[in-house]
């Protein structure tokens, strides 16, 4: 069980006391509030939170989808690689390392996905992030929050497009920011950083023409975890900067 | 008799009032618009999964070409959300610069806005003073970072560098001749501070300027009041933040109501609006350049008094001095690595905003302890401002889409990202 701030303390009773069942956790990090909600009560908890007496989310400030496919995995040898000889690079297709025919295979994740939001009350000043993971992992949707913050339309479409999350009952869900006729959803982990197709005008076809992506995969420096107490935290070697 | 149809008007992408690359699909009904469908997209360039495949420090530079308007309270955002996961505070000397440099980005962006906006309702010549006004805050950029625009100022941990002892002149060249020089090169004799102080005082002459060309100006009235008129609690159901939501009523600011930086330490008021329409939200802004004018004098002034470290001493954040690698083993190899590898960010999660000119702008990150951040999420107050266009124009005729549009201070840079 996480401690809470003081300057948290009468939020968190507010909001244990108000939702209660529906609260499957509330945790605080780096001195910010997060709930995490049940994909079955969601719009019953926002609901809530919107308009109970002491909360007043009046603003849905922004909404966003994660995929935590890949989370924690590293591509560089930290801890064994002395005793194994002086290969440290891990042989793993890692984000960025993978075009789109070589894409890897997506593994099924419990709970790979999630719906970020974050909510502000401009009227008790206090601001609180939920996280609600969608049930399946191949076909993740959702209710919508359309109906109880407008705010809510771009950024549920912005998901949709980007990460695939079906929003069930918005009104007009279309793909946002990709091009028109895209296919996939391009911030999964699994979709390549360079992209599946290049778009160039052709001179002799007199029209604009798609092609599969040339550009090699590249990424410069691999991804490296270090568990090294030197990283950790408040043991971060803090030197005096000398003056000026 | 003949089936009368609505029209359905493509307007931009490549229109000059449509800020940028906004595509917007207008059902019109002769001249009144009836619903309008904005289509973005054509700017996205994945900064936030581009960001997922480099080292913290290298996508700063990514966040300057969000909004390039308005490109340093952008930084400030994705640093603070570093340091919030570090657990790092950069020295006081920095945060004070950093308030600074919000605020004359502040002034930059509501000087562009102002001029952009005229030159969409047919107010020319504010356009040219308002960007007589930007070359001298662009020189302040480029003194202390090297860039006029595309700064990568602000590192975790503090600032790149400290503030120039000395503000570049202005040269003689075939386009500037020798009385001009003498001119521009009057402020510029003694330090950056000592050009920003002389700038400042003489700013709010300029503001004042402004106001007289188009604040009583009958056609810049016909054309903005009463026009895109959003009720406080739509404003708040729509996401608004900074000048539209202040516009609308609201007095919200986050540098009053969620202070970071030195907001806590300097006095100014946050001006707000009545009716909630494009006149208010014009004179919300023009409000605002002064409030930043007068921050910013506060700041010079504790500038001017203390002296100290701009940088963090943190060799695993920020790199050692040149001068300390020369004989420290444990400087070069810190530096090795933080320029090869970067650093690891503790595993967690945090959302860091700030008020930027536009509205809230906020980063969202999470780290699963690697180098490289695992996810980022950039809320950009622009976004939610577009979203609201079809509840804005709707009931509006043709050329208030134009008003409409230029109210918002739409930047495409932030939106699509």
């Amino acid at each position: 069980m996480t401690s809470f701030s003081e300057r948290n303390q009468p939020l968190v009773r507010r909001l244990e006391s108000l939702l209660g069942e529906r609260l499957v956790r509330l945790d605080q990090i780096r001195g910010q509030l997060v709930a995490q909600i049940t994909p079955r009560n969601w719009l019953e908890a926002c609901q809530t939170l919107r308009d109970a007496e002491e909360l007043e989310f009046d603003t849905l400030i922004d909404l966003c989808g994660v995929d935590y496919l890949g989370y924690s995995d590293a591509e560089w040898e930290t801890a064994q690689a002395t005793s194994s000889g002086f290969s440290r690079g891990v042989d793993e297709l890692g984000p960025g390392r993978f075009d789109w025919a070589h894409r890897p295979e997506a593994e099924q994740i419990p709970n790979r996905f999630s719906v970020v939001v974050h909510l502000l009350s401009t009227r008790r000043n206090h601001r609180l992030r939920l996280h609600c993971h969608p049930d399946e992992s191949d076909f993740p949707t959702l209710p919508s929050l359309v109906d109880l913050w407008s705010s809510a339309n771009w950024y549920e479409r912005e998901a949709f497009d980007l990460f695939g999350i079906v929003f069930e009952g918005h009104p007009d869900l279309r793909r946002i920011m990709t091009d028109y006729g895209f296919i996939g959803h391009p911030f999964r982990k699994d979709f390549p950083l360079i992209g599946n197709v290049t778009v160039r005008y052709d001179e002799e076809r007199r029209r604009v023409v798609y092609e599969p992506t040339e550009i090699e995969p590249r990424v410069l420096v691999p991804r490296v975890i270090r568990h090294d107490s030197r990283y950790v935290g408040d043991q971060l070697d803090r030197r005096e900067a000398p003056n000026g | 008799m003949a089936e009368i149809r609505n029209y359905t008007l493509n307007f931009g992408p490549q229109h000059p009032a449509a800020h940028g690359v906004l595509r917007l699909i207008l059902e019109m009904d002769g001249e009144v618009v009836q619903r309008a469908d904005p289509h973005i997209g054509l700017l996205h360039r994945a900064t936030e999964k581009l960001a997922e495949s480099k080292p913290f420090n290298q996508s700063i530079g990514y966040m300057d070409r969000l909004d390039y308007v308005s490109m340093m309270c952008s930084e400030h955002a994705y640093v603070r959300a570093i340091e919030q996961l570090l657990e790092i505070e950069p020295p006081e000397r920095a945060q004070w610069i950093r308030t600074l440099f919000d605020e004359i980005t502040r002034i930059l962006n509501h000087l562009m806005w102002v001029g952009a906006n005229g030159l969409d309702l047919g107010a020319m010549t504010l356009f040219l003073y308002a960007f007589r006004e930007r070359e001298n805050l662009l020189d302040c950029y480029e003194a202390v970072s090297g860039a006029r625009m595309h700064a990568t100022y602000y590192r975790p941990g503090g600032v790149y560098r400290d503030l120039p002892a000395e503000m570049p002149k202005v040269a003689e060249s075939r386009f500037r001749k020798a009385s001009d020089v003498k001119r521009l090169n009057q402020w510029r004799e003694g330090s950056m501070l000592d050009f920003l102080d002389a700038f400042m005082i003489d700013f709010f002459d300029r503001v004042d300027d402004y106001e007289t060309l188009l604040t009583d100006n009958r056609i810049w009235k016909q054309r903005n009041v009463g026009i895109g008129v959003v009720s406080p609690e739509r404003a708040r159901q729509l996401g608004f933040t900074g000048p539209m939501l202040r516009g609308s009523g609201v007095a919200w600011d986050l540098r009053k109501k969620q202070p970071y930086a030195k907001y806590r330490e300097v006095d100014f008021d946050i001006p707000v609006g009545v009716n909630g329409d494009c006149y208010d939200r014009y004179l919300v802004r023009i409000e605002e350049m002064r409030q930043s004018a007068r921050i910013c004098q506060q700041c010079i002034g504790w500038l001017r008094d203390h002296e100290g470290a701009v940088m963090s001493g943190n060799y695993k954040v920020a790199p050692p001095s040149r001068v300390e690698m020369k004989d420290d083993m444990e400087a070069l190899i810190h530096h090795f690595k933080l320029f090869t590898e970067g650093y690891c960010v503790p595993e967690g999660e945090t959302y860091a905003a700030v008020e930027a000119p536009k509205g809230e702008f906020g980063c969202y990150m999470i780290s699963d302890g690697a180098n490289k951040p695992f996810r980022v999420h950039l809320r950009a107050p622009g976004f939610a401002h577009l979203a609201s266009m079809d509840e804005m124009a709707r009931g509006h005729m043709l050329s208030d889409v134009v008003a409409i549009i230029g109210s918002q201070d739409i930047v495409f840079g932030e939106i699509d990202r």
